[in-house]
Parts: structure tokens; C-alpha cells; sequence
């Protein structure tokens, strides 16, 4: 039998990302990557990799997955619930995310939803033994650009486990849930401010806007009060990066993200800054958001205090025993549950 | 004593981790190239934490990590890279001869293109074929060039309605520009033959056929010619549809 992790089920995208390809824009071949790198970094912290190794993107509902290796150590950074299956069959276990866990032969790993964020991810200790594409991992599915035939999982596949990693040793559990943040979404206004008229602008910055269905890896459509261009909506082609705020002639934005094409040919009214992202990155369709303008070296500062967040929990990793943990059975279920209770009561 | 003075640059924001450089506002082939010459300029010397650089018709995307520098230290070197590049650069890049079957079926929409221009096919081709194109830059997919400048009779308005699927090879105009299509992808654009040659191939280092500041002629060719090309990549290797450097 093939040694990794063998995909009994999909999900519904499951990809392989790390923190992206650079390099290739010129060419235009777009960086792609993790859509929320603090969660990509964090799983690969829960079982011991180096922070940018390629990891499985979970969106929306995961893939269920047996271990063909003798053993393995994984963790799913992120709101998804899991369960382990025996070899031998029975009942599943429920498993806790953001911490890791040690998988035997013939374990099923099944991965359920994904809820309140749109991504989880799942690293495995050592990483995935597949060929770097123009030195990235990251899947681009539009043009098959990566691993696995530049595709989403399938079932049937193979994800073959780099050997040698260390699966003995205690568990590892993050300090508590990472915290995204709230509160507006801070933007950098530009590249083409100009180009929009000043109640454009002061809408942006105090109306609410809300996430739509049409939510993927390449940006979010956003609904909510139009965008007013002082030159229409188109410029000449120039070069985008993710968290741009392009807005098409309907005035409705869109926030670009890791997917993007490498260049646009829409009036960008704001940026949002790299501090943000993740959280961005995550949003469901149905979430509600709004701005607020910082300078340059302000959306600096609030980048290097995401990386001391980071590094804060990566610090905090606590050992967790191998039995029962409260904390995760409280947080898998009983949370989970009490947020079922709330939705039903909404109506 | 006349100076030819250049327009000044102009610095926009993308957030905090990339800015533009802008050299002006259109599509020309001076202000391209002053593009070109910064980004090699870059390339040459890249300053401490660059990621990328990506040139565009008219600006230049910087692309930094901010938690390796700071806007405010890469944008001075950037600017003092750009205060020594010439205001004239020589043209650089290579030159293409790509071979085009402008069958109808390969080209869908020549009949559209004949009725719009009153041009008969054979001059569509003769313009088209007759034309010395420069690539401008690269986006809207992996290896897609935008090329400049289709004869001012060719030029046409986008379709209305954008095809869902465009075959890879597609050779098509749209207002100024050409291109080729690189991938089976959705496309707007005027669709006038096709090519056997492979635009992006990751099998090649750089998998890109064109880089922006190459020429590209289009050769006409039969439709023998064509499938024995597309049975047999090997005669499209771009070794031999290399023409040389400009």
C-alpha cells in the first residue's frame, strides 16, 4: 500500500497551499497560496514544521482521509470538527482542532465542517513529498498550476508523506483560539483613490458591507452601498496584489484575494492591509464588515503586532495529554452546540 | 536646446506590502519601456526585501515584505534605482515569429471581423500578419501577452458577451491590443486563428514563451501545416520561433 494519506472523501475544495508562489507575477502566473497564512503557520507550528510548509486548505467541509504510513502526526488549525475511526472500525472519536495529534495505520481522519470561518488547515509533521512548482506547493486551480495536477484533492488520490518526521512526543495544543480581531477592516486607501468621488470614499469608510455568495479564493463580492467612480471603472491594466478593493461600473467592490489575477484593469479604491488579511481571508458569505483608513506605516505597526500574536501563541504551544482533554471536548461540542441553540433562536 | 523632459513619477499605495510606480497615464511604448528599464534595474540590484516586480503598460509594482523592510526604505531605493535609469532605454527583449491558421473555424470570429471592418479576409490577414507587435506586459493568466499595436483598421470594441470557454492557442484582438491565449480559458476578445506554438509550458525554464519588451510577428500558415505542428510540439520548440534578441 502507498505511503501518505489516502483520500477516502474530497470535501468540497480541498487544496494544497502554502504561503504562496512569488516570483512569476511578471509572467503572470498569480502567487495563490494560503487565504489565511496565521492559520496555515499555526498548524504547521502544531506538529513541528517549519511555518511555511504546504498544507491541505480545508474550505468550507473537509476530506476524510486514511493513514497509509505507519504513524502520523497532524493538526487542523481552524473551526472544523474531526473525528478519528480505528482501524478496527467502531465509534468515531471526536477530535479536538488546534492541537495535534498522533494517527496509526489504518485510522480514518474524517473532517467535517468548517464553521464561522471558511478555511481550516490541516498539516501533517514532515509535510507533503510532492514536487515544488516554480518553488511553491500552492495550487492555483484556474490554470492547474501545482501539485496533485494543479487540482483540488480527489478521491482516490494519494498524499504522500515526507518520512522521517517525528510522530512520538507529546501532543502539542495552541494556548487558546487564535483571535482574528474585529472591529472595521483597516485599509490603506489607494492605489486609485483619485479615481473615485469623495462620498465614495466616505462611504467606504463608514457604511457596513456584506460578504455575498460570491466568495471564493480569488476575492470577495461584496454588497452594500455603490461606489462612485470620478472616471469610470476602468484604468489601464496595472498590477494588484490580494486585499486590494477593486470596484467594477457597478460600484459594488470586491476585495482581491489569494487567487487573484496578477493584474487588473478595475479602479482599486483601498487596499487592506496585510495585518487583515487572514481574517478577510476567512470570511464566510453573510458576514458583515466595514473600514477604516490607516496610513502605510500604520498598517506596519499593526503587521508586526500580528507577528508577536503569532509568536505569542506559537510560545504558548502547551503539552497536552494523550487522554481526555476538557478544554477540546468543551470547545468541539458543547460551543458548538450552544452557537446551533443561538441560530435556531434567530430563527 | 531641446530636452525631451519625462513626465515625473508617481508613487501609489497598495497597503503595506506593495506600491506602484507610475510613468504616466497611457499605453505608449516610451513609457513602457521606461517600465522595463526600472524593473531590470531592480532585478539587477534588488534591494533588501523585494519580493517581486511586476511591469504593467505604465507603472511598475514593487511587491516588498514588510517585516523584512519598510515602505519608507524600499521606496528610497527604488527611487534612487529609478533617478539612474536612462530616459531612453535601448529596446530589449527577444523577437518571435509565431506561425497562425486563420481558418475559419480556428477563427471564429473573422466573418464578425470582416463584416465590422469591410475589410475582405485576405486583407484582415495581410493587417493582421503585416503588423510588428511589442509586448507590453503580461496578466490575465499564466503567459498572457498583451500585444501592441493592432493596425488602427482592426480594432474592434471587446464582445459583447464574453466566450465561456476560449481554446488554448487562440489568436485574437481586441481594441489596441492582441494577444494568444495560453490556457482554454473565458475570453472577450476578437478571436481571428490559431496557433500551434505552446505559450506557457512548465516544462521550460522560463515557462513562459514571451516576457514583456519582446516582439512578436505572426506568420500565416496552412492547415497542413498546423496539425502537422500541433501532432508534433517538437517543431514548435521556441528555439525555432526565436528569431533573436531585438
Amino acid at each position: 500500500m502507498p505511503a501518505g494519506l489516502e483520500v477516502l472523501q474530497p470535501g468540497l475544495h480541498t487544496t494544497v497551499q502554502d504561503l504562496g508562489r512569488f516570483g512569476f507575477q511578471a509572467l503572470g502566473v498569480p502567487v495563490a497560496g494560503a487565504l489565511d497564512f496565521v492559520g496555515l503557520r499555526l498548524a504547521n507550528a502544531l506538529v513541528g514544521n517549519r511555518p511555511g510548509e504546504a498544507c491541505l486548505e480545508i474550505s468550507y467541509f473537509g476530506p476524510t482521509l486514511r493513514v497509509t504510513v505507519q504513524a502520523a502526526r497532524i493538526a487542523v488549525c481552524g473551526p472544523a470538527r474531526l473525528w478519528r475511526t480505528g482501524a478496527s472500525g467502531g465509534e468515531p472519536e471526536t477530535l479536538a482542532p488546534d492541537r495535534s495529534h498522533r494517527l496509526e495505520r489504518g485510522d480514518v481522519l474524517a473532517i467535517g465542517a468548517v464553521s464561522g470561518a471558511s478555511v481550516a488547515y490541516l498539516a501533517v509533521a514532515g509535510g507533503f513529498d510532492l514536487a515544488p512548482l516554480m518553488g511553491s506547493l500552492s495550487t492555483y486551480v484556474r490554470a492547474g498550476l501545482g501539485p496533485l495536477g494543479g487540482g483540488p484533492v480527489t478521491a482516490g488520490a494519494l498524499l504522500p508523506l515526507c518520512a522521517g518526521a517525528a510522530v512520538d512526543g507529546g501532543a502539542l495544543a495552541l494556548p487558546g483560539p487564535m483571535d482574528y480581531g474585529g472591529g472595521p477592516v483597516r485599509v490603506v486607501p489607494g492605489p486609485q483613490a483619485d479615481g473615485f468621488t469623495d462620498e465614495a470614499m466616505a462611504t467606504l469608510l463608514s457604511a457596513d458591507y456584506v460578504v455575498t455568495r460570491e466568495a471564493d479564493r480569488m476575492g470577495l463580492r461584496l454588497e452594500g452601498p455603490p461606489l462612485g467612480h470620478r472616471r469610470g471603472a476602468d484604468i489601464v491594466s496595472d498590477g494588484v496584489v490580494s486585499g486590494c478593493i477593486q470596484v467594477p461600473g457597478n460600484g459594488n467592490p470586491i476585495i482581491l484575494l489569494a487567487d487573484h489575477q496578477t493584474t487588473g484593469g478595475y479602479a482599486k479604491i483601498a487596499t487592506v492591509v496585510s495585518a487583515d488579511l487572514p481574517r478577510v481571508g476567512r470570511m464566510v458569505p453573510g458576514t458583515r464588515l466595514s473600514f477604516a483608513a490607516v496610513s502605510v506605516e500604520q498598517a506596519e505597526a499593526l503587521r508586526r503586532r500580528l507577528e508577536l500574536e503569532i509568536a505569542r501563541q506559537v510560545g504558548g504551544l502547551r503539552a497536552v495529554d494523550a487522554g481526555l482533554d476538557l478544554t477540546a471536548l468543551y470547545r468541539a461540542d458543547l460551543v458548538s452546540g450552544m452557537v446551533d441553540a443561538l441560530k435556531n433562536d434567530d430563527g | 536646446m531641446a530636452v525631451a523632459l519625462s513626465p515625473p513619477l508617481r508613487l501609489t499605495d497598495l497597503g503595506d506590502t506593495a506600491f506602484n510606480v507610475e510613468f504616466g497615464d497611457g499605453i505608449d511604448r516610451a513609457t513602457n519601456a521606461r517600465v522595463t528599464a526600472l524593473a531590470a534595474a531592480i532585478r539587477h540590484r534588488p534591494p533588501a526585501g523585494l519580493v517581486e516586480v511586476v511591469p504593467t503598460f505604465r507603472s511598475l509594482l514593487v511587491s516588498y515584505d514588510p517585516l523584512a523592510t519598510c515602505r519608507a526604505v524600499i521606496e528610497a531605493e527604488v527611487m534612487a534605482l529609478a533617478a539612474g535609469c536612462d530616459e531612453a532605454p535601448a529596446a530589449t527583449g527577444r523577437s518571435w515569429r509565431i506561425p497562425v491558421c486563420y481558418d475559419d473555424d480556428l477563427g471564429p470570429d473573422l466573418a464578425e471581423i470582416r463584416r465590422a471592418t469591410g475589410l475582405s479576409r485576405a486583407e484582415v490577414i495581410a493587417l493582421h500578419a503585416g503588423t510588428g507587435y511589442f509586448v507590453y506586459m503580461l496578466g490575465f493568466m499564466p503567459g498572457f501577452a498583451y500585444l501592441g499595436d493592432t493596425p488602427p483598421a482592426l480594432r474592434l470594441p471587446r464582445r459583447d458577451t464574453p466566450r465561456v470557454k476560449v481554446p488554448a492557442g487562440s489568436v485574437a484582438i481586441a481594441d489596441a491590443m492582441g494577444a494568444v491565449y495560453p490556457w482554454d480559458s473565458p475570453g472577450g476578445w476578437h478571436l481571428l486563428g490559431r496557433t500551434p506554438a505552446v505559450m506557457f509550458d512548465l516544462g521550460r525554464d522560463p515557462p513562459s514563451l514571451l516576457a514583456a519588451g519582446d516582439r512578436v510577428a505572426f506568420v500565416p500558415v496552412g492547415r497542413d501545416e498546423y496539425e502537422a505542428a500541433c501532432r508534433d510540439p517538437g517543431r514548435m520548440a521556441p528555439a525555432r520561433l526565436l528569431v533573436g534578441d531585438c
